[in-house]
């Protein structure tokens, strides 16, 4: 007997309804067919195969050719490749059921053994966060070519299940991957997909190119003859190509936060956080427990005191964010509490708490120094660590900017742990389990970024944090992660400082954008270009 | 009996036994100082990915040898050098000389022009600086040239992007083509011309001071000296003696610094491909470093000394041809 919950949708007719109730213009404006949507990317991708590397980046392009099983709208989570799922009592058998008559690119049909090949040879094995979760797959059965039965050896909650699958449950054709070495498999660069869009070119350094897929399982999709991805690392030129028109949107803030602002009170353009509900971040800072000055929790606790975070809001992320609430976002739904200690801005009390704590302040006019590394991520994240430095000598604590590229930050925080604090950004995806309870969680290998590699330690939340993501029981396992938030704002391992979506820049040519909550990495069958 | 090898030939096979061990020393040290900053492709690429755990990590690190020691990957990539093999992209997942073959003729493109256009409007507006020294003309010049030594690039192309395609929407802000275009034949010359005109300018602005300055300043010097003034005394008018006497001898020293400037014009094309998106290997430089991409930045830094050293040598030979005193020997 299984416990089903989610009912069928009537899928076609369930998504367009969706798509015209996320954006009523669409039932106002006609349509129309054609055109080319010029999107701005600042890097290249190395790979397009979202089997294979779980990142915005790739499924900004590979979303509109490589279909998930399922996605996530604005009402929850709807169906795409599977139309129906459901667990065992046991939560160790999860079945779902694939949609029928769904063609390749390349003509082969689409059917269970892509699933499992895909599950078994790149999710579990290959695939970055996947294979953490995925750790208990032992099996994927295909009774019939339109059923895909998941066996585990540990429950898996269903909800879980679901909520990577938008960003972890992409399959590919096994024809042209098996037999392969998979990481250099060509396919990996020139994806084939079932989605709305075909794969025609990527020219390295400057595009890459996708155009319609007639042969579309959702009948009269997609709208758009094309899309082309530009790649224009500087983000100053990539506003300007937005001016000019050259290109129709920037995503994940490809413009400079200056220009954000500038373009935000430009009628041409829509400028906001919208359909990015699904990749909310938290700008973080992170301590170095080996230092035993931070090892202190009053201390943390008074740096917290010690961070005006409205003020950062409003001067690095110009108003586009909101104070975090610890590891959880508030886009987390269940999982999701407010009920947690808050650290208003308060200086005098940080001096005090600092002094109570034997950290007086010497004669160099200081009471200790920290050594800063501030991650590479971009603009607003060097500034979130300017800020921080400057916060401190505030609140008479001295901080070394150490600034690396991306890899000397990796290793000096994660590998070498050659940092006394550190800040960067942490992206939710979907459930806590998927990527962030990583960060709280001792035991973990040594070496793996954007992990507990700070050395904290805390066997009760462990017990929490592995209870919870076996938990098959919804609200039990909602009231683990809120106990763990309310935890991790006690104790502050980690400050989850500021919450925040990214920003998109998108000429109201665009017609149908930002109606999902993770927009930039679906399949924008229903986008259209009005010129 | 043997026959004789051409003077020519022979300063050519001499220069290029003297290229070869200073090749290998630039690819030895380059490999070296790489090796000495923090981090390797895999952390850039695990970076990239948004994280991966540990032994995904350890697996990518063995499958390109990062696992081995610094000596061991030298003297890997060096025997794989001798045969001309670069070796493989683990950032592009292709062959690093397809990516460079791909690169190499964009960048070639731009110092050409870019060059071109410094050198030949930076002789002429010296040498009209020098023949009306310190005049109003004078002034003028060698103030524009100031002002275009003084302006970074990035700062020069992002107000020319401004201007021509925000403001005015003449040219368009980058690329090498117009994407969705698909022209062929003329038209795609003209369209790939249409989108090089800024970055031209942009890279060719800063030398061209450099010309302007140095041709002043060797006219001014030239025309002192006796030969001119018995040119003169003999009767040759002013065109003939600045055409034929001072400016192939003032030449000299400025094909000496296009020469040697080769190498910093490749550097400025990092700058101004980056801004705008040229598809060359400037801008691949700028990929490669951020995402340790050792071999394709090993493969660029290899082509441009061959390039370097092709050029000098070039210039060498030019330096013989306007200056019959000189000889190859």
């Amino acid at each position: 007997m299984t416990k089903t919950l989610s009912i069928l949708y009537a899928a076609a007719a369930g998504c367009i309804g969706l798509g015209l109730a996320a954006n009523p213009l669409l039932a106002q404006e006609e349509v129309k067919k054609g055109g080319t949507a010029i999107i701005h990317m600042v890097s290249e991708q190395r790979i397009l195969n979202p089997a294979l590397r779980a990142s915005t980046g790739v499924y900004e392009i590979s979303g509109k050719i490589i279909e998930p099983l399922i996605d996530k709208s604005y009402d929850g989570y709807v169906p795409v490749l599977a139309t129906e799922w459901a667990t065992s009592e046991d939560g160790k058998k999860i079945t779902l059921k694939l949609r029928e008559g769904v063609k390749w690119h390349d003509g082969e049909a689409f059917a269970c053994d892509d699933v499992a090949f895909t599950a078994i040879e790149m999710w579990k094995g290959l695939l970055n966060y996947s294979s953490a979760l995925q750790a208990n797959l032992e099996s994927v059965d295909c009774p019939d070519p339109h059923t895909a039965v998941f066996n585990y050896s540990e429950p898996m909650p269903l909800e879980l299940f679901v909520a990577a699958m938008p960003d972890l449950g992409h399959p590919v054709p096994k024809h042209l991957y098996e037999g392969t070495d998979i990481l250099k498999n060509e396919y990996n660069t020139a994806p084939v997909g079932t989605g709305p869009f075909k794969f025609v070119e990527y020219e390295r350094g400057q595009y890459v190119m996708a155009e319609r897929n007639e042969d579309y399982w959702r009948d009269g999709y997609p709208y758009l003859d094309r899309i082309v991805w530009r790649f224009i690392a500087d983000k100053s030129a990539a506003g300007a190509a937005l001016e000019a028109g050259e290109v129709h949107e920037s995503g994940f803030i490809g413009v400079s936060m200056a220009d954000v602002e500038r373009l935000s009170t430009d009628d041409r353009f829509d400028v906001g956080t919208k359909g990015y509900e699904n990749n909310v971040a938290h700008s973080t800072v992170e301590f170095n427990h080996r230092n035993p000055i931070l090892a202190d929790v009053n201390v943390r606790r008074a740096i917290h005191h010690g961070l005006d975070i409205d003020f950062a809001i409003k001067t690095i992320m110009r108003g586009f964010a909101k104070p975090g609430r610890g590891p959880v976002p508030s886009v987390g739904g269940a999982n999701y509490t407010d009920d947690v200690r808050t650290y208003p801005y308060d200086v005098e009390l940080a001096k005090k708490m600092l002094d109570d704590a034997g950290y007086p302040v010497k004669d160099d006019g200081f009471r200790f120094k920290l050594r800063h590394r501030p991650a590479p991520w971009g603009e607003y994240t060097q500034l979130w660590g300017e800020y921080f430095a400057q916060a401190m000598r505030v609140i008479e604590i001295d901080v070394e900017l150490l600034n690396n590229d991306a890899p000397g930050f990796l290793n000096g925080v994660y590998r070498d742990h050659d940092f006394d604090t550190a800040n960067g950004w942490h992206q939710f995806r979907s459930d806590p389990a998927v990527s962030t309870m990583v960060w709280l969680r001792s035991g973990l290998p040594e070496g793996s970024p954007w992990t507990n590699q700070f050395g904290w330690k805390n066997e009760e939340i462990d017990e929490l944090i592995d209870a919870a993501a076996s938990e098959l029981d919804v609200e039990k396992r909602a009231e683990m992660y809120h106990e763990i938030q309310r935890r991790a704002m006690e104790e502050l391992p980690v400050i989850f400082a500021i919450e925040h979506p990214f920003i998109s820049v998108t000429n109201k040519k665009l017609k149908n954008h930002h109606n999902t909550p993770r927009w930039n990495s679906s399949s924008w069958y229903d986008l259209w270009l009005d010129e | 009996m043997s026959l004789p090898i051409p003077p020519i030939l022979s300063y050519a096979l001499r220069r290029l036994f003297q290229a070869v061990p200073v090749i290998i020393l630039i690819m030895i040290g380059t490999f070296l100082l790489l090796k000495l900053a923090p981090g390797d492709t895999v952390d850039a690429l695990v970076g990239d990915m948004g994280g991966a755990d540990a032994a995904f990590i350890e697996r990518l690190r063995a499958e390109y040898g990062l696992d081995q020691s610094v000596w061991v990957q030298l003297w890997r990539y060096m025997a794989k050098l001798a045969m001309f093999d670069f070796g493989w992209s683990f950032v592009y997942e292709q062959p690093v000389s397809r990516i460079l073959l791909d690169r190499l003729g964009t960048t070639l493109l731009l110092m050409a022009t870019s060059l071109s256009m410094a050198f030949t409007i930076g002789i002429v507006l010296g040498a009209i600086a020098a023949r009306r020294a310190y005049s109003l003309t004078d002034n003028l010049i060698s103030t524009l040239g100031l002002i275009f030594y003084a302006t970074p690039s990035f700062f020069l192309s992002l107000m020319m992007i401004l201007l021509f395609s925000v403001k005015l929407g003449w040219l368009p802000v980058g690329g090498i083509k117009t994407i969705t275009g698909f022209y062929t034949g003329w038209d795609h010359v003209a369209d790939v011309a249409r989108h090089l005109i800024m970055p031209t300018a942009a890279l060719s602005l800063i030398y061209l001071s450099f010309y302007l300055r140095l041709m002043r300043a060797s006219v001014l010097e030239v025309a002192e000296l006796d030969y001119v003034r018995t040119a003169r005394a003999k009767g040759a008018g002013e065109t003939r003696l600045m055409v034929h006497h001072i400016m192939r001898n003032a030449l000299l020293p400025v094909v000496t610094l296009l020469g040697l400037q080769f190498s910093t014009v490749l550097g400025g094309s990092v700058v101004v491909e980056t801004i705008f998106t040229l598809p060359g290997l400037g801008q691949l430089a700028y990929q490669s470093v951020i995402q340790r991409d050792m071999n394709t930045l090993m493969g660029i830094i290899f082509l441009c000394s061959i390039i370097v050293v092709v050029v000098n040598f070039l210039t060498d030979l030019l330096y013989a041809r306007l200056d019959s005193r000189i000889q190859l020997k």
